[in-house]
This record gives structure tokens, C-alpha cells and sequence, in this order.
């Protein structure tokens, strides 16, 4: 029997995507199906004085138009409006509850017609008059106004003494370093099509990372019952953190449907997409202290980064150095500062990608300062244990990566002066830079439904947005029910379907793989029991353990010739199917610090007159445990080193401040890398072996691919130029001034 | 196309949208009639009137790529497009690719090179590289990058697809 798990297999959705069957959010019909088009507010902030929907109501094709003033019932009290993922301080967003405005472009109407490009019309003909308020949207101009977390994180208690440590060393230091506001952009557009079924009842196709959290989020918002409200999203177009928490169009579109009685379809328009979520602008500052021969002595990491007026979100940014480098002294503050913009959300890696470009940014910086190559000061302040509460990791194969991927982009052939090396008329630069992550397990249901025919189906109410979750639950349910993949049916994308978090922050294939792992054992156990009661059971007197299943039969792992076909097992039991559920907790393993860590090499290479910056080639070497699957991992990875690509060079969502309105929302001005930008990535999974951290020793890849790519990136722009520019994304007017 | 009675509102006179126009179109070999605005883009009448909705819609401004379609054997944006422009023509989409159940050449190698991860790109990209081809201006991987840079791709699957269609090309794979 072959074993999936570890191979390189392809995606078993693959051909519903390449032929075009694959259905997302906005694309599925009803016979009564009707469009949304959303109106949005032209100031920042303020209140509506009045809003005039008469134009709109007379387009031929009109059927309603839904403002603060006539929209159905919804929840008054913030608290029903708080998602699964919401942050635990301040209320969230609650499209068209009042006349309030809090955000540029913020939806403050709905007009519903027969056809999209009529309610699209209509919309631009609602007229609201406003009061407007003084507004802020620029995270300098509101830099003094910044204030500690009201819920503070637990693990930054500061250490020993940093800032007598740091002038007190004899090499130092300390610089600011700017991230600025970015967007995910998914390349599907935020949809919701909202099925009325007749009975009162809805199906709503929603564009999200979690529906059972989006089903609970509408029941609590909208005060429905709980069956009246099924969640559907079987394929996502991306991601990247922006449908962890419910979006507003999801919302307008059932509210629609709920007014109106018929199914509604709502897709944003990528304008509107701008103003859903988006990584919050961040300041970080550096200072690092060492000894002459490179240890470190002082480590001060502070962020201030942007969040809105009405919620507090944070994710830390400044205790990384915790998982890679041993310091005695160190003090880390994350701060935020409010602006009049909608909430920040996570966007792949939060924390990590803007704190950890920072922090290798100043490594590289305290290397050049102590003329020492940058591998060789990381490992010289390598951590055997994480610093915070000194905590062994499960595993923690950095060093390997640094030597792998070192190795596999000739590292030892750099000369360490800035400009010394060239291509012609081209400056070349090669940096490097370290990642990590966290390796999070979530509690997680499967069910398995395995059928006489040999046929099985696994499900959950988990996602697939692009990461590979169908492929890795039918590799591991494949492997434990010892079935060929081409057997297995897996379901998921459906609240009513078995219970799941939302899909992020990398937890959900090590999560599902462990459920479908102990789903699986107790439907080996079901079948071992009936076998054991069929007449002459060459299985008699052994338990689960004694046996696997493979080739439709349960077989004695002593002497295999002691088994019996699992078809006549249930023909015995007259059963047609055996579904078995099981939720599978993160284990206890213990005081253990729990990682991902990589190794990235960038080489860029710079047009000396022009400037123009080239990412020529990128080795990641990454150690996340074991690789459930090197193909789709291998996308996983690769498509974050082209974020970090972007990231480093290309995106940054421009805010006219006057306005409090951003300039270029769309993806032709918000640049993002294409084709031509990217050029070799080569990707190295370091064997790490993980005996404690879950059977599979498995870790995820979602988010460590991205962290320290910009840094790396940076790191070689600098070694090209002998120009180091500390706010993204480094563009040619930088290298210029 | 009969419209939805807007007379249960108040007698208001009505702000009229566009009158429906007639066109033809053989969409992947098939001959279909529709009523469309002259407003409505080819993208929407893929999707919304004649439900091919393999077709996507990425940002509706010409920006993205994803909705990438083959007119005349030429790849051309759709959502730029009005659909009244193109009466008579023979239109290709992603539904139209694969022949008899099995799949285009550009579908397989996507599949076997991983060529994307959520897909949402992924019909603009096949139908984009389709049209490359047919072109065969592209010889070396810079041109194929250059030439695919048309459509986006958030997931960043960039090299994948390269490789995806060198395979197609009947191309090692090894030039660059
Ligand atoms: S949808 Fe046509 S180019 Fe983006
Ligand atoms: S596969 Fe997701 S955008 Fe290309």
C-alpha cells in the first residue's frame, strides 16, 4: 500500500480548478436571484445628516435600497457582534447600524436589483449629506497619542536591565524601521451569495477562512436561530488572513435576503476590498548591544502600529528574538496608535513579518558594525532554549538551515563589502536573514464514513483557501484506513459539517491530520470488534494496536497472514458504512516551546543608473518538522517568498491624509509582484525530526515562508548598494536620496 | 428579457436603464443568443447569463488578468470588453479547453507543476498561456515571464506556472 503522507502528491481538487468547476463564493445561483451594490461614505469620519435614496429607488430595475434608517433588525449590543477572531477589546463594525461614519469608503447603503450593473448604477445616484469630524489616518501625525495595549500580551516581561546593558556595550545599534499599511488583495473578490430556501431559511456562500464562525457571527448579529443559517465556502480564492473574521458584505447580503425574501448576491467591488482589513502600519525600533566578538548584550525591540478608533487589534511584534538569539537584557513594547481607518487584521505571519524584517534588519546592521559575516553573529547568539521562559523547543533545526541554505546559494563566495561585486552593469548584492513562527495545534473534529465499497469520506467544517487542506486530509485518511487516495472523498467548507476554527495562523493540517488520525483509530477499533465476533476470527484476543488496515482488510501486524476483509466484516455486522467522530485537542507535551524557523538568502541585483532592483534569486530553507506534502508545501513556501518579494519592494497602500482616503485601491497602483519580478526560488525543507511536539511531528507552513524574506531582501539591497533604506518598500527614489 | 415590475413603488417616473440588445455568440463550440445591456461586459455575460462562471472576475478594470478569455483564438481581457462587441464571434473559455473529457495540455502540466493554490487566477492563466502559444513569440523563460505578466497571481505560484508551461511547450523545463 503506498503511503501519501510525506509525498509529493498532487492536489486532489486540482482538476475542479483547471477546468474551471471549481465554484466560489460569488458564483452560485437561484432561480430568484438578486444583486447587491454597495454605496460607501466620501468622508473619514462624521455622521450622516441625510441620505437621499429617491434617484436611486426610481432606475428601472430597483428593488430596494437598504440605509441605517429602514435596514431589518440587527444586535445593539457590541458584544453579538464579537466573531471568533474578534479582538477582545472595543466593538466591532456593524455595517448600516447608525449614522455614524468611522472610515473612509465605509458601506452606508445597499441597492438591490435585477441585474448588478443596474444596482451599480443606482448606487451612484444616493446623495448623503454629512457632518464631518476632525480626522487622523497618518500614523506619524498621531504618534504622540500612542498608548499601551489595554490587554497587554503575557510574554513581554522585560529582562535584566537593557538599557544600562546597551551603554554599557561596546558596539552598538539602534535604528527605526517603517512598515507600512499593506493590503492582501486576494485575487477573489469579497463575495456573499445568499440563498433564501423558501422556508425562511438561508444558505449563504461566503467568501471565508472559518464558516462555522461566520454562521455563528450572523445568528448572534442578526438574531437568527442557529438552523436557520447554513454556511457554505468549498473553494476560497485567497486568503492570506483577510476572511478570518466576517466581512460587511456578508452581512448586507443576508440582511438583503432577509428584507426581501429572495436569495441576494453581493460581490465588492477591489476598491471596496480596501477598506474591509489590511496589515496595520507599524513603527519598530531597534537597539542592540554587543560585545566586540558579537554576543549580545542588549536587545530593545518597540512597535507602534495603527489600529482603529473602535477595536484594539494587536499582534506582537516584538518577541521574536526570543525564539533565535540568547541575550541576558532585554525590553520589548508593542504599542498602538488609533487612526480613522476600519480595523487592522492579520495578513499572513502578523507580528512576525513586520517585527522580524526589523529585527534582522538590525542584525545585519550590528554585523556590518562589528565587521562580522551575518551567519556567523546569528550563531554565535544562536538559543539552544527560548529566552522568555526558558523553555527547551520541541525541535529546532536552525542551524541547519542556515548551513543548507547557505550551501545551496554559494553564501561562501560573497565578499563582504557593500559594492564589490557586479554583473556587468548591474550591482549585485546577496543578504540573508532568519524566520520563525509559532507551530500551533487547535482543538479540531473529523468524520469518517468508511463504506463496505471501500469508499470513504472525511469530514469538517474546516477550509481550503488554497492551502492544500483537501489534498493533506485525503493523503493522511488514505494512509490510516490504508485505502488508495483515489477512495477517498473529502468534505469540508460547510458549517454543519464537524467542528473547526477558522483556517489560520498554520494550525489547521497538523490540527485535521492528528483528528483524522484518532478518527481513524476508532474506526479500526469498530471494525476490529465486529470482526472479533465473526465466527473463527483469525483476529481474536487482539486489541487496536495489534492491527492496521490496508488493502480493504484489517491485518495482524504480527503475522499478516491473520486478517479478515473488511467488506465481509460488514457484511457480517449488516452494516453498509461505519462513521466514526473524534476531536483531536493539542496534546500535552509539557513546558515546551513549539516553532517553525527558517533560513533565507537573497540575491538582488541593481541597475547602477536607474536603480531599478532586481530579486534575482532566493533560497529558503525552511524547518517545520515533517512535510505532510512537499508539493503543495513547496507552494506554500514559494508563494511567500514572493509576499516578502512584494513586501520588500513592491506594496504599500498610499492614504491621502487630507482626505483620510486611500489613493491607489486598486491592483494596478497597489503594485504587487508579477511574473516578470520574480525570478529562481529555491526551496529546502531541512530534515527536522519531532518526537514531541505530535505523532506526525508535523509543524505547518502557512506563515514561515514569508518571515524575513523583506529582511533578506534588504539586507542584499545594502550589500549591493552600501545604501540602507529602513522604510518598505525599497524603491528606486530611495536609493536615490 | 422581461424585467421585474418596479410599479408597486410610488408613481415616480422611472430612470430608465439601457435597452437589451441581441447578439450571438459561439461560446466553446456552442451556439448561444442573449439579451445583454450595452453596458454589460463579456465577463458578465459569461458568468451571469450563460452561467460559465469558470471565467472570474479579479478587479473588472483590465488589471488582473483572471478574466482572461480566448476571442478569435487571441487572448483578451473580458472584463474590458463589452459583450455587444464581440456579437458573432467565437469565444473561448476555460470550460472549453479540455476536449472530450480530457484535459488540455496547459491543465495537466498545472496540475502536475502545483501552477497555483486557491485556483481563482488559474482559469485567466491557462486561457493567458493558451493564447501565448498560439502567439509563439515566447521562446526563452524570460519572455514567458515577461508575457504572463499580465495576470496576477496572489498566491504567487510564478514559477510553477513557467514551468507549467515550458511542459506544455514540450520544453525541457531546463532553459532559462
Ligand atoms: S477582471 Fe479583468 S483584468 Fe481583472
Ligand atoms: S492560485 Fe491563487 S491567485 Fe493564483
Amino acid at each position: 500500500m503506498p503511503s501519501y503522507i510525506g509525498t509529493a502528491t498532487s492536489r486532489v481538487d486540482g482538476r475542479a480548478k483547471v477546468t474551471g468547476t471549481a465554484k466560489y463564493a460569488g458564483e452560485f445561483g437561484a432561480s430568484d436571484l438578486v444583486y447587491g451594490a454597495v454605496v460607501e461614505s466620501t468622508i473619514p469620519k462624521g455622521r450622516i445628516v441625510r441620505i437621499d435614496v429617491s434617484d436611486a429607488l426610481r432606475v428601472d430595475g430597483v428593488i430596494d435600497v437598504l440605509t441605517h434608517e429602514n435596514r431589518p433588525h440587527m444586535a445593539e449590543a457590541p458584544g453579538a457582534w464579537k466573531d471568533e477572531v474578534a479582538p477582545d477589546v472595543g466593538s466591532p463594525f456593524r455595517p448600516l447600524y447608525d449614522d455614524i461614519v468611522m472610515f473612509n469608503n465605509q458601506p452606508i447603503a445597499l441597492v438591490v436589483a435585477d441585474e448588478w450593473e443596474t444596482a451599480r448604477f443606482a448606487a451612484s445616484l444616493v446623495r448623503v449629506d454629512y457632518e464631518r469630524a476632525a480626522h487622523a489616518t497618518d500614523l506619524y501625525a498621531v504618534r504622540d497619542t500612542v498608548r499601551d495595549l489595554q490587554k497587554p500580551f503575557k510574554s513581554s516581561k522585560p529582562r535584566g536591565n537593557a538599557s544600562a546593558a546597551y551603554a554599557a556595550a561596546a558596539v552598538r545599534h539602534e535604528a527605526e524601521y517603517y512598515i507600512p499599511i499593506e493590503h492582501h488583495n486576494p485575487m477573489e473578490l469579497y463575495a456573499s451569495t445568499a440563498v433564501w430556501n423558501g422556508d425562511g431559511k438561508l444558505t449563504v456562500y461566503d467568501k471565508t477562512q472559518g464558516v462555522q464562525n461566520v454562521q455563528r457571527y450572523l445568528c448572534s448579529a442578526l438574531g437568527l436561530s442557529s438552523d436557520d443559517v447554513r454556511v457554505m465556502s468549498e473553494f476560497m480564492g485567497g486568503g492570506f488572513g483577510s476572511g478570518l473574521r466576517p466581512q460587511y458584505q456578508v452581512v448586507l447580503a443576508t440582511m438583503g435576503a432577509l428584507k426581501l425574501q429572495r436569495s441576494v448576491r453581493l460581490v465588492l467591488t477591489r476598491q471596496q476590498m480596501y477598506e474591509l482589513c489590511f496589515r496595520p502600519a507599524t513603527i519598530e525600533r531597534l537597539a542592540l548591544g554587543a560585545t566586540t566578538d558579537g554576543s549580545l548584550e542588549s536587545l530593545t525591540h518597540e512597535a507602534i502600529a495603527v489600529t482603529s478608533h473602535y477595536e484594539e487589534f494587536a499582534r506582537d511584534d516584538t518577541t521574536w528574538a526570543d525564539g533565535l538569539y540568547t541575550c541576558a537584557n532585554t525590553n520589548y513594547s508593542h504599542k498602538v496608535a488609533r487612526v480613522d481607518l476600519c480595523t487592522p487584521s492579520d495578513m499572513r505571519a502578523p507580528g512576525a513579518t513586520t517585527g522580524v524584517y526589523a529585527l534582522e534588519s538590525a542584525m545585519d546592521e550590528l554585523a556590518v558594525a562589528l565587521k562580522l559575516d551575518p551567519i556567523a553573529l546569528r550563531l554565535r547568539c544562536y538559543s539552544e532554549r527560548e529566552q522568555g521562559e526558558d523553555l527547551p523547543f520541541t525541535s529546532k533545526a536552525l542551524r541547519e538551515c542556515y548551513r543548507e541554505g547557505a550551501d545551496a546559494f554559494g553564501w561562501d563566495k560573497r565578499s563582504p563589502e557593500p559594492r564589490s561585486m557586479r554583473d556587468g552593469s548591474e550591482l549585485v548584492g546577496w543578504g540573508m536573514a532568519t524566520g520563525v513562527w509559532e507551530a500551533l495545534q487547535v482543538p479540531i473534529t473529523a468524520r469518517i464514513t468508511l463504506t463496505a465499497n471501500g469508499h470513504a469520506e472525511v469530514a469538517c467544517a474546516t477550509s481550503d483557501i488554497g492551502t492544500g487542506t483537501y489534498t493533506v486530509m485525503a493523503q493522511v485518511t488514505a494512509d490510516a484506513l490504508g485505502l488508495p487516495i483515489e477512495s477517498i472523498t473529502v468534505k469540508l467548507g460547510d458549517s454543519t459539517l464537524p467542528q473547526s476554527p477558522v483556517e489560520g495562523g498554520s494550525w489547521i493540517a497538523t490540527s485535521i491530520a492528528a483528528a483524522i488520525g484518532t478518527t481513524a483509530d476508532a474506526v479500526r477499533a469498530e471494525l476490529l470488534r465486529r470482526a472479533q465476533q465473526m465466527p473463527k476470527s483469525q483476529l481474536a484476543g487482539m486489541s487496536p494496536d495489534n492491527v492496521t488496515l490496508t488493502n480493504g482488510k484489517i491485518v495482524s501486524k504480527q503475522n499478516p497472514s491473520h486478517s479478515a476483509l473488511i467488506a465481509d466484516v460488514m457484511r457480517h455486522g449488516k452494516m453498509d458504512r461505519i462513521v466514526q467522530e473524534t476531536t483531536a485537542k493539542p496534546n500535552d507535551i509539557g513546558k515546551y516551546a513549539r516553532n517553525t524557523h527558517s533560513a533565507i538568502f537573497a540575491e538582488v541585483k541593481i541597475d547602477e543608473q536607474l536603480g531599478i532592483i532586481r530579486v534575482t534569486r532566493v533560497v529558503s530553507a525552511i524547518a517545520a518538522g515533517r512535510i505532510l506534502n512537499t508539493k503543495t508545501g513547496h507552494s506554500q513556501i514559494m508563494g511567500s517568498v514572493v509576499w516578502g518579494i512584494g513586501m520588500a519592494l513592491h506594496e504599500e497602500t498610499l492614504i491621502d491624509h487630507r482626505f483620510g482616503r486611500i489613493m491607489n485601491a486598486n491592483v494596478a497602483e497597489y503594485h504587487m509582484p508579477v511574473n516578470a519580478d520574480v525570478h529562481d526560488i529555491k526551496v529546502i525543507f531541512v530534515d527536522e525530526r519531532d518526537d514531541i511536539i505530535n505523532p506526525l511531528g508535523m509543524k505547518g507552513l502557512g506563515e514561515i515562508g514569508i518571515v524575513g524574506v523583506a529582511a533578506a531582501i534588504a539586507n542584499a539591497v545594502y550589500h549591493a548598494t552600501g545604501k540602507r533604506v529602513r522604510d518598505l518598500p525599497i524603491t528606486l527614489d530611495k536609493l536615490q536620496r | 428579457m422581461a424585467r421585474t415590475s418596479t410599479a408597486a413603488r410610488p408613481s415616480k417616473q422611472t430612470i430608465p436603464t439601457q435597452d437589451k440588445i441581441s447578439i450571438a455568440l459561439t461560446v466553446n463550440n456552442v451556439e448561444r443568443t442573449l439579451q445583454v445591456s450595452p453596458w454589460t461586459t463579456l465577463l458578465d455575460a459569461l458568468r451571469d447569463h450563460l452561467e460559465l462562471t469558470g471565467t472570474k472576475k479579479g478587479c473588472d478594470h483590465g488589471q488582473c488578468g483572471a478574466c482572461t478569455v480566448l476571442v478569435e483564438g487571441r487572448r483578451i481581457i473580458s472584463c474590458l470588453t463589452l459583450a455587444v462587441m464581440k456579437d458573432g464571434a467565437k469565444v473561448t473559455t476555460i470550460e472549453g479547453l479540455a476536449a472530450n473529457g480530457a484535459l488540455h495540455p496547459l491543465q495537466q502540466a498545472f496540475i502536475d507543476h502545483d501552477a497555483f493554490q486557491c485556483g481563482y487566477c488559474t482559469p485567466g492563466q491557462i486561457c493567458s498561456a493558451a493564447g501565448l502559444l498560439a502567439e509563439g513569440k515566447a521562446k526563452t523563460v524570460n519572455e514567458i515571464r515577461e508575457l504572463m505578466s499580465g495576470n496576477i497571481c496572489r498566491c504567487g505560484a510564478y514559477p510553477n506556472i513557467v514551468a507549467a508551461i515550458q511542459q506544455a511547450m514540450g520544453q525541457t523545463g531546463e532553459k532559462s
